[in-house]
């Protein structure tokens, strides 16, 4: 058995049978976020994917590929939203160098 | 025998959903009935000189099963006596079928409405490179599958080399005239996911197509339709050969919108197939699955009054036309 399991996607709704009240809470404000609204769908299903990868969630890779297709977009379009994911988690990583400099800075002469 | 198969194992695949269609409708408090017939759809065969990955008719240029005259002329006579507003020529490739330009022309000539789901790359076939002035002559609506506005995609569905003789095409197309403000000609284009997954929204993927098609390739063209892949026939084969029939099959049913009911095809059209057999869609054509039995069964025999309300007959594979926005030959049925 692996940790992941791409049938338990389908089971999500199982998480609600245990405090089930939160579970449609969370479910209404999740909803609610997908519909067109200021942004459109495809916006934020792109917006979606690239979350995705920035918590690197295997199932919600899985959901917002399909919900990106499904709004229309293509390999370019998604590859692009991965990328840029990638690159501030890179960034987000890279600018702690200074945490480091400041730390190495502080005990030096 | 074997054409109702798919019907049973779709069920059999989503065992845990409410995959009987009729009972969904009647979960909803739905009946599936024609409203009028206003188009007659005629499917003049299967023969094409493409073989699409996701045809529901596994149309190719193998295929042998051609409409001929004497059904063709059975057709006409009942365009003369029950004045069909809309004639929709279907296959295959249509223009292959020796007798297209006759039916084209005698239906014109009833004043019917004419439109062809043409592929576009027939018209490099031999003796076809005329099709576009013919169309025009004959003030022909054309529909043409194009399933992406980049090669990738379109040759992945339609074969290598589709999407640039398509490109070619409908230049040819526009320079007679078709997807011209004003010019009266029509040139509708049908958008097909090349893969599992449902249509975008339709207003949303035509606005794409329409800058993508005319800043890329100085294309235009009138409308989009998005139609949802159907679970028959080749495209049921790559659901089962991929692994994403039981997936696929969960998205329709999961999608069923009962707003998509009353604007179904099969409630204004009723579909002939190559030997004159009459059907409620083109889709249940393909599965064999004919009128209600207690209507006339073939063309020959049609009375319109019979079918203004017939309940049509449904399959496992209709959640296909109502899942999401919804699916028809005039693409999405819904504005959701």
């Amino acid at each position: 058995m692996s940790y992941y399991e791409e049938q338990d996607l389908n089971r999500f709704s199982e998480i609600g049978k245990h405090r089930p009240d939160l579970f449609e809470k969370f479910m209404a404000w999740y909803q609610a976020c997908q519909e067109d609204g200021a942004l459109t769908r495809r916006e934020k299903a792109l917006i979606g994917l690239a979350v995705s990868h920035a918590v690197q969630c295997p199932y919600c890779i899985d959901s917002y590929s399909q919900s990106c297709l499904e709004a229309g977009s293509n390999m370019e379009q998604m590859t692009e939203a991965i990328h840029l994911a990638s690159a501030i988690r890179g960034g987000a990583s890279l600018i702690h160098g200074l945490q480091a400099h400041n730390s190495v800075n502080k005990v030096s002469m | 025998m074997p054409q109702v198969l798919p019907v049973l194992n779709y069920q059999l695949a989503v065992a845990d959903s409410p995959a009987n269609f009729e009972e969904t409708l009647a979960a909803h408090g739905l009946e599936l009935r024609a409203s009028t017939v206003e188009t007659l759809q005629v499917n003049v065969g299967k023969l094409c000189n493409q073989a699409c990955k996701h045809c529901h008719v596994d149309a190719s240029p193998a295929r042998t099963e051609i409409m001929t005259r004497d059904i063709v002329k059975l057709i006409i006579a009942a365009l003369r006596r029950f004045r069909f507003p809309t004639l929709d020529i279907t296959g295959g490739a249509p223009e292959l079928n020796p007798s297209f330009r006759y039916l084209v022309a005698e239906a014109r000539a009833l004043g019917t409405k004419v439109v062809v789901r043409h592929n576009l790359t027939v018209m490099f076939e031999q003796g076809q490179g005329d099709l576009p002035d013919f169309f025009r002559d004959h003030e022909v609506e054309v529909v043409s599958s194009l399933p992406y506005f980049l090669e990738q995609q379109t040759d992945a569905q339609r074969g290598h080399g589709v999407f640039q003789k398509s490109i070619e095409a409908l230049h040819r197309l526009n320079a007679v005239g078709y997807g011209g403000e004003g010019s009266g000609l029509v040139l509708n284009l049908v958008y097909n996911p090349v893969g599992a997954f449902l249509p975008p929204s339709q207003a949303a993927i035509e606005a794409d197509f329409r800058r993508e098609l005319l800043a890329r390739y100085e294309v235009s063209f009138n409308h989009l339709y998005t139609i949802t892949n159907m679970p028959i026939k080749r495209f049921l084969d790559y659901l089962r050969r991929s692994g994403n029939e039981e997936r696929y099959m969960r998205k329709l049913v999961e999608a069923f919108n009962p707003g998509a009911v009353e604007g179904l095809m099969c409630r204004t059209l009723v579909s002939v197939d190559w030997t004159g057999r009459l059907y409620d869609c083109d889709f249940n054509q393909m599965l064999e699955l004919g009128v209600a039995p207690e209507l006339p069964q073939s063309i020959a025999d049609f009375d319109a009054s019979k079918f203004f309300s017939r309940r049509v007959m449904t399959g496992t594979h209709c959640f296909g036309c109502t899942a999401g926005a919804g699916s028809s030959c005039g693409g999405a049925v819904t504005n959701g």
